[in-house]
Formats: structure tokens, C-alpha cells, sequence
């Protein structure tokens, strides 16, 4: 929280991208988390992703529920659009948007509580219809609005900053979600901007459901020594296993193969990704072999981080349900509500 | 690169870009701030400290603070500084008492000043009150030197010049007018303790031409400003020409305009951007239609029937390099442009006739004596030089320097001291914070553009020679002007050992100048930070290694607005804003208690 706002002045010499904006273009309010907040990282990489990707504004789409992680919309691009829904009902509300206008750009912010508590629910349906959307969890492993009280996914052993420390199994979004069939899976830490940037964006390029799960320290609650969400401890047992650079494009791939050890993976809009698996072991196109790896890594102790997995192949929601390719909300009103007699032909089809 | 060594005062010294210009070191951003609270006399008091001659520099100060402001990379116009130091001299209260004083009893030492301008006034400020007998000897009927005699009294009215210098002489300064001193050496035998020479550069370049010599009508621009001043000319032809486009060639082209003249034009011989002048003069002389004609080259001066009819130019053509650099240029044409009077205004040079080459001063090969640039001595013991008389011409707030320096040689000399063991600068580091987001200072950035002065009509102002054109800054202009100042020198502080690295300065940081980044040399480091950082003249503040990654934090001072919300956003206290204040060190210092406790604090700090 401030007092002033973030000035408009900048620096003379700030990059301007395709649509000749700033970075600071981009912005939205001032914050009112606390200062330190991993949510406010988060939010100024999202901001550099939408500015790289030369997103529209008004073609991107902010969507939340309750919780700190859900105030940040508010920080980001204020000229998109927005809702912030009832707690733990984002994935539901964005399930109706993305119905009528599927140009949009749909990025949803959650956090352990609204998607892992609440809104669990919504959160696995969301998945098992491959909705089109970027969905963050900014995980912290506390209810910060309600004082610190541990969350869902506090690892046991845990010490909350008052009281005894956690002895209940966490929720593991990341292997919840392979379970489930979601098409774009990864893992990332908000002080890690390098490797946060060029997920957020191919999160948002994929077709289908990405979750990104953000370890998203709680600066106040939960980063004192005992709790396993700190920044320190975060660092300690964080574990590269694929390295993701994001081509746009138009731009040629071979400059930027480093070294004969990458992956490139073609996206639907002609974009590419290219893996560096920093642990040759790991496959990020099996979803098996994932999640064996990720349990052993958890067992260890280890919080595995990068792009985890990764199907470019299945249909996404529109594509299952067979819709046209014109965004409901364009289709002319005689199209879109064909009448009495249109609505009575089809019925009588199945009689 | 290595952590920024912050501990010597020079570091965040030069990031206060107007003190680090101002050869006085004035700490413009503390004044600017009392402005703002509208205490003008403490603001009047703070320039005094170090400037000595507050009234006369917000007026005809040569600015060297402004065109370094940090305002004028982050926007375009600097904050308006020195018209910011006449308003604290304009709305003063009386300040008599808190002057320095005359000392109760003298020690017993006499110091003889030459010339009785700023240079010689600021040796006697700063050591009557600690008892010395001084005499200052005056060539001329009044002091003030080139201050008065060269610049006119439209832009520094003498009842400026006479109450700031009266407060030096009332210190009881004894004051010899009309006594030219005609021979070093035998002042040498008079006995004085030492003797400081501030005698200015108070010879005008002479241009010999055909025909200079068959005419009365062609003036040498210093001289010529000296009788106006004195008015011993009172008139001058209708059609004037002035050789040379500095300053003085700015002050004779406004001056002759008063005098009578209907066209006055300003001959350079190279094109606009070489011109020696400030802007804001070429400004305030365009300002009253005077005409500069670039790339005149002066041949001769036409005469017919022994009168001067007129002044024969080449036209010239130039090629300027890629680096600005200009070729010496071919002529392309010859002119001749009528004229009644030719002022020369092609600029001035010491002379020491009255100093003898056998008393032990070396000259150097422009016939000038050596003068040490830190003890301001010659090589004679004793024997002192400041302002245009020590390196050639510079300006007021030079001399000041100079004098203020040659005052404490003059006191250790005169203890039997080394006078080059002087006392080192201070620095001071006082955190600004008062509260979870509050900070002792207006920390807000203020779009507000420069503030532009307010001038007497533009014909009025030509009605007698002594109407000031420059009417100050109204209040509502203060108010503007001093929330553009961007606080400098309250410092953004860092301790590498509390940083969680948690990226919330870096992300609110308004103009990209905080990177956290693998360490690297400082060519690597500049090319990985957040936004362009091709200033090097301005650091990089360079952290410790970071406790959890052995990162470092990089701030590239360069645009820093001093929002403070770098330390605002910190959760850890990491970055803090700190006041810095550098301790100067004046003659007598030494045996200032008070001074030597706060300089010894200034070293507390530690990165």
C-alpha cells in the first residue's frame, strides 16, 4: 500500500513493441498488497508477457474470484476487461465468457484457497473441459486475507508464524491437473522472472487449459524460518527440470538454439517453444512419466519447476462442442437466435 | 563489479548533480525544500553558507548546477534554480544577526586583499569574524569589480550589490577605494601577514584590423560597459555592431539598445551551437530584437573621411563532424554592414603589470602566475590568488570557490599550519521516514513544466538604463518550481544483508533504474539492466552480493526521480531514504567543535 501514485514518468529510453506501446502501457492501479507480496511479482510478469506477446488490450480478458490473488487483476493492463466473481467461481464465470466470445484472451488469477478450497469444484470441471484460458494459482500455502490460517496446499511440517504446524496431506494442483487431462502444465516461483515471463506467455498462446502453479511467497504470514511457501525456503529446494524459451512467430528459431539439447514444440499459432530439460530424465510430453517424476521430486523434498507438461494435440472446449468459429457474441441476432420454428424443428429431430 | 564504496562522501555526493556542478557546492535541493516551506530566510542563509552572495548569483549566476539537473535528462528543462535562489533573497527577512560577526579582539595577523570584487569579498567574509585584519585595495571608485562595473544595472540593480556587499564590510573591512596597488613587491614590504590577489581578468581582448586605430567609435566591450556603468558614456550611435557573442558581447549589444541605439547587431563568426554565451542570454537579448548574424568573419573596419562607416565580414561556411566538431571553414563571399559603432566583446585576459618577476612568483608561458589549484597559493608563500586573476576568466560562483579555499590557506599559513593538510569533506546520512509510507519531504513526482520569468514590458524596460527587466518569480511560479526539484540528495540507501529479493522495488520503480542481475564488469552490467543505461557519467550503485541468490542489486542512477517508493514497496527495510548532507569545510573549521563532531559522523555509514 502507498500513498502516492506510481509516477507517470519514465525512462526515456523504455522499449516500445509492436503496437508502439511501453511496458508501462501495461499497468494498472497502484497495489494495495503488502509490500513484498510474490502476487505483485507475478502481476509485473504477466505484465511483461502481455507487452512482449503485443496483446491488445481490450483483446484480454481478467478474471478472479476472492483472496489476495484475486485483487490483482486490478494491478494489471486497466484497459482489458474484467470480472471478479464470487469466491472460488472464476473458472464457471470464465467458462460463460469464453462461451460467448472466444477471440478473447482469457487470463484467470486464483490462489490456493479460491481454486484448491472453495472453488475445487469449479477448478477440476474448468480442466476436464480443456477451457481456452490461462489459469495462475498464486500459491502461498495461507489464507493472508483472513490472518494466515494455513490453506490447502501448506506442506505437512509446516509452522504457521502462531501455533502448531500442519499435519494434513497438501493438495497438489500441478498433479491434480495431470490427472485431470489439462493440456499445459507448469510450476514457477514469482521471485524467478526468467522462467516465469515466457510461461505466462505461452500459457497464454496455448490452446486449451494452462495452469501455471506460482509459489507465490505470503511476505507477511508465511516467509518466516519453519514455513515451507518462504522465499528462502523456495530457493533452497527449488528445482529447474525444463528450461522454456518462447519464440513468437515470425522470428527464426535456429538463433535461438543455444546447443543441441533442445526441444522445440510448435504451438497452434505458429509460435514455438523451445525445452531445455535441464534433467534429461523428464518428458514433458508424458503424462505417466510426469507424474512419477514429480512425486519421487516431491518426496525428496524438491518443489519442481518449469514447463512439467505439455499437449498441444487435444481439442479444446469450442473444438469438443463442435461451435462455430465466429464468437457467439458476433454472430448476427437472427444466427445466434434462429426463433420458435428453428427451435421446434430441432426438437421435433429427436422425438 | 566491486559493492559501490559509499563510505567516502563523494558518492552520493555526485548524485546530487546541481551540488556536484556548483563549484561553491551549494546544497540546492535543502534550500529549495525551506523555500517550499517558505522559510526564505533560512533558504537565503543556506546559499550564504557557501555562495556568500545569494541576492547577486539569483540573479547573474552562470548556473552551472542547471544544465546538469537530473530534471533536465528525465524531462527536458531543468528546475530553475537560480531564479529560485533570488526568490529566497527576494522574500527574506532581515537576516543582520544571523551574519557572521566581527570578532571581539583581533588576532593580531593582517591580510591584504587586492581588488575589491567577489573573490576578495568572500576572503574577507570568511576571515574577519575569525579576527583578522583585513584591507581591501580598490582601483577603482567603488567595489563590487566586474560586478559592477561589467554588468549592467538593468539585470543587477547596485542596491543588490550593495547591501550583500555591505554586510562583508560592516564586519569592519577596511576598505581603500581609488588606490590601485602599483607594485607587488613594495605591498610585500608593507608587513602583512599574507596577501590574497583578486584583481579579476580585467583586460578586453583588443581585435587589430585594418582601420581600428582611425576611429573613436570602435569600444572594447568591458571597458566600454565600465563607463556606461560609471556613466561617463551616456549615448551611443543608432546603428551598432557588437564583435563576439559571449556574455559581455549579450550585455553590450542590451546595454547600447538603452543608450540610444534603433539597431544593434550581434556578428558571430561561427554558426549557433558554438556560441559562448548561456542560452538564457542569447534568450533575454533576442527577447529585445537584437539581431545575431552567424558565420561573419570581421576583415576591416571601413572608414571614410576619417569616419566609421561600417565593418567588412567574410561570410564563412563550416563542416561540422559527426562529434560536433567544427573545421576552420572556407570563405564564400565578403560583406559590408553599415554601422556608427563597433563594440569588441571577444572576450578578456589577465595582466599583472604591478607584479614584479623578481619576488619569487613564477609565471607560465601566457604571462601568468602559477597558482596552486587546491591551496590557491603561488609560488611566492604567502601570497594568494583567486578568481579570474588565479586561471582566467570563469564566473562569480568560480571566484567565490576559489576564495573560500585561498581563506583557509590563508588561515593555516598565518597559524604556522600545512596548508595542505586541510580538513576533508563530511558527509551526513539521516533516514526521511516517518511513518509506514510517509517520508519527510515531497516525494511525489510533479509533471509541472519550468516555470518562465516574468519580464518588464518590453518597452518600458528601455526607458532608463536602470530598470530590471527580471521581476522574479511570483508566489504561484515558486510553489510550481520547487516541486519539480527531485530531492537528489535524499538518497535511495540500500543494505544488501535484509534484501529478500522479492522484486516489488524493481517492479514500482517508475523510471526502470533497479535491476537485481549475476555481477558482471560494468560494460556487461549496463547492457543487462532494466532500461538503457548509456550515462556513464552517472553510476551504478552496485550491492553486495544478495544473502539468498548472490545476485546483486543494480541501480543506475542516471534517471532516479527519488520517488521513494522503492523503499516504500520494500518489506524488509532494504532500501531507505536517506538525507545526505555534505559537510564543506570553511576556514577555522578546525577549532569548530560543533563542525568536526557532525564531519566525523558523516563517516558512520556503511553500505
Amino acid at each position: 500500500m502507498s500513498y502516492i501514485r506510481k509516477p507517470k514518468v519514465t525512462h526515456p529510453g523504455l522499449a516500445r513493441n509492436k503496437l508502439g506501446l511501453t511496458a508501462r502501457d501495461y499497468e494498472g492501479a497502484i497495489s494495495t498488497l503488502c509490500a513484498g507480496c510474490g502476487h505483485d511479482s507475478i502481476t509485473a510478469a504477466i505484465v511483461r508477457a502481455v507487452f512482449e506477446l503485443n496483446v491488445k488490450p481490450h483483446m484480454l480478458a481478467k478474471m478472479s474470484g476472492i483472496g489476495c490473488s484475486s485483487k490483482t487483476p486490478a494491478y494489471f493492463v486497466s484497459e482489458a476487461h474484467g470480472f471478479n466473481s464470487v469466491h472460488g467461481r472464476m473458472p464457471s464465470v470464465t467458462t460463460g465468457a469464453n462461451a460467448a466470445n472466444r477471440d478473447l484472451m482469457y487470463i484467470g488469477l486464483s490462489g490456493d484457497g479460491d481454486s484448491l478450497s472453495i472453488g475445487v469444484g469449479q477448478f477440476v470441471h474448468a480442466i476436464r473441459r480443456n477451457l481456452n484460458m490461462c489459469y495462475i494459482i498464486e500459491n502461498n500455502g495461507v489464507y493472508g486475507l483472513t490472518k494466515g490460517q494455513f490453506s490447502a496446499t501448506a506442506d505437512i511440517g509446516s509452522k504457521p508464524k502462531k501455533g502448531q504446524p500442519n499435519t494434513q496431506e497438501p493438495i497438489d494442483p500441478v498433479s491434480m491437473a495431470l490427472s485431470l487431462g489439462a493440456t499445459y502444465i507448469a510450476r514457477s516461483f514469482s521471485g524467478d522472472r526468467e522462467q516465469l515471463v515466457p510461461l505466462i506467455k505461452a500459457a497464454l498462446i496455448h490452446r486449451g487449459f494452462a495452469l501455471l502453479d506460482i509459489i507465490s511467497p505470503c511476505v507477511t504470514f508465511n516467509d518466516h524460518e519453519g514455513s515451507t511457501k518462504s522465499y528462502a525456503h523456495t530457493r533452497q529446494f527449488y528445482h529447474h527440470v525444463v528450461d522454456m524459451d518462447y519464440v513468437p512467430p515470425a522470428e527464426d528459431i535456429k538463433a535461438a538454439y543455444a546447443d543441441g539439447d533442445v526441444m522445440p514444440i510448435k504451438m497452434h499459432d505458429g509460435s514455438t517453444i523451445l525445452l531445455r530439460k535441464v534433467d534429461k530424465n523428464y518428458d514433458p510430453t508424458s503424462r505417466a512419466l510426469s507424474f512419477k517424476y514429480l512425486r519421487e521430486r516431491f518426496n525428496a523434498g524438491e518443489i519442481t519447476t518449469g514447463l512439467l507438461y505439455l499437449d498441444e494435440a487435444r481439442p479444446e472446449m469450442h473444438e469438443l462442442m463442435g461451435n462455430v468459429d465466429t464468437p457467439l457474441s458476433q454472430l448476427p441476432l437472427d444466427e445466434l437466435h434462429p426463433g420458435k420454428d428453428e427451435l421446434k424443428k430441432l426438437q421435433d429431430r429427436y422425438r | 563489479m566491486k559493492p559501490t564504496d559509499t563510505s567516502k562522501p563523494e558518492y552520493f555526493h555526485k548524485v546530487v548533480d546541481c551540488q556536484w556542478g556548483c563549484p561553491a557546492h551549494t546544497d540546492v535541493p535543502a534550500y529549495i525544500r525551506m523555500i517550499a516551506q517558505g522559510q526564505f530566510s533560512d533558504a537565503y542563509m543556506e546559499n550564504r553558507k557557501s555562495n556568500v552572495f545569494p541576492g547577486i548569483l539569483g540573479r547573474v549566476c552562470d548556473r552551472p548546477c542547471e544544465p546538469v539537473c537530473r530534471r533536465g535528462r528525465v524531462e527536458d528543462k531543468p528546475v530553475a534554480i537560480c531564479r529560485l535562489k533570488r526568490v529566497a533573497a527576494d522574500h527574506r527577512d532581515d537576516i543582520t544577526d544571523r551574519l557572521p560577526q566581527p570578532p571581539e579582539s583581533d588576532n593580531g595577523k593582517k591580510v591584504a586583499l587586492i581588488g575589491a570584487g567577489c573573490a576578495s569579498l568572500t576572503v574577507a567574509n570568511d576571515l574577519r569574524p575569525l579576527g583578522y585584519e583585513v584591507t581591501i585595495f580598490e582601483a577603482l571608485k567603488t567595489t563590487g569589480g566586474l560586478m559592477r562595473t561589467n554588468i549592467p544595472q538593468f539585470r543587477l540593480p547596485p542596491s543588490v550589490l550593495d547591501e550583500e556587499i555591505g554586510y562583508i564590510l560592516d564586519m569592519g573591512v577596511d576598505l581603500q577605494l581609488n588606490h590601485p596597488v602599483e607594485s607587488l613587491k613594495s605591498l610585500l614590504d608593507e608587513g602583512y601577514d599574507a596577501i590574497f590577489v583578486g584583481s579579476g581578468a580585467p583586460r578586453g581582448k583588443n581585435l587589430v584590423l585594418p582601420g581600428r586605430y582611425d576611429s573613436e567609435r570602435i569600444h572594447i566591450g568591458i571597458e566600454w560597459l565600465e563607463s556606461v556603468a560609471f556613466e561617463h558614456i551616456k549615448t551611443i550611435g543608432k546603428n551598432v555592431l557588437i564583435i563576439g557573442v559571449g556574455n559581455t558581447a549579450m550585455d553590450c549589444c542590451r546595454s547600447s539598445l538603452r543608450l540610444g541605439a534603433d539597431v544593434v547587431k550581434v556578428m558571430a563568426r561561427k554558426p549557433r551551437g558554438f556560441f559562448k554565451a548561456s542560452t538564457w542570454e542569447l534568450e533575454d537579448a533576442e527577447e529585445e530584437n537584437v539581431e545575431i548574424l552567424v558565420n561573419h568573419s570581421p576583415t576591416e573596419f571601413v572608414i571614410e573621411d576619417g569616419k566609421l562607416v561600417g565593418m567588412k565580414f567574410e561570410l564563412m561556411e563550416y563542416n561540422i563532424d559527426a562529434e560536433g566538431g567544427i573545421d576552420r571553414g572556407t570563405v564564400t563571399d565578403e560583406i559590408v554592414i553599415s554601422c556608427d559603432d563597433v563594440i569588441l566583446a571577444i572576450g578578456q585576459d589577465n595582466a599583472f603589470p604591478w607584479v614584479e618577476h623578481d619576488i619569487g612568483i613564477e609565471f607560465d608561458e601566457w604571462d601568468c602566475p602559477i597558482v596552486n589549484d587546491s591551496t590557491m597559493m603561488c609560488t611566492r608563500e604567502g601570497v594568494f590568488f583567486g578568481g579570474d586573476s588565479a586561471f582566467g576568466p570563469k564566473n562569480i560562483i568560480w571566484a567565490v570557490e576559489h576564495a573560500h579555499q585561498a581563506a583557509i590557506s590563508i588561515h593555516r599559513y598565518c597559524q604556522n599550519e600545512d596548508i595542505e593538510d586541510r580538513l576533508p569533506d563530511g558527509l551526513n546520512l539521516v533516514s526521511q521516514k516517518m511513518g509506514m509510507h510517509e517520508w519527510s519531504f515531497s516525494n511525489d513526482y510533479d509533471a509541472a513544466p519550468r516555470r518562465l520569468m516574468p519580464h518588464v514590458d518590453l518597452k518600458e524596460r528601455f526607458k532608463k538604463l536602470d530598470i530590471e527587466v527580471e521581476l522574479g518569480f511570483t508566489l504561484e511560479q515558486t510553489i510550481k518550481e520547487v516541486e519539480r526539484c527531485l530531492n537528489c540528495d535524499i538518497q535511495t540507501v540500500f543494505s544488501a544483508k535484509l534484501c529478500i529479493e522479492c522484486d516489488a522495488c524493481l517492479d514500482i520503480c517508475p523510471v526502470n533504474c533497479l535491476t537485481i542481475t549475476h555481477n558482471g564488469d560494468e560494460q556487461d552490467l549496463r547492457s543487462r539492466l532494466s532500461a538503457p543505461a548509456e550515462n556513464y557519467e552517472q553510476a551504478l550503485y552496485v550491492s553486495a552480493d544478495l544473502p539468498q541468490t548472490g545476485r546483486v542489486m543494480v541501480k543506475d542512477e542516471d534517471l532516479c526521480v527519488h520517488c521513494s517508493l522503492c523503499a516504500e514497496r520494500c518489506p524488509t527495510g532494504a532500501w531507505d531514504m536517506q538525507k545526505s548532507e555534505l559537510i564543506l569545510a570553511y576556514a577555522g573549521d578546525e577549532e569548530n567543535e560543533e563542525r568536526l563532531k557532525s564531519a566525523s559522523g558523516g563517516r558512520a555509514h556503511k553500505g
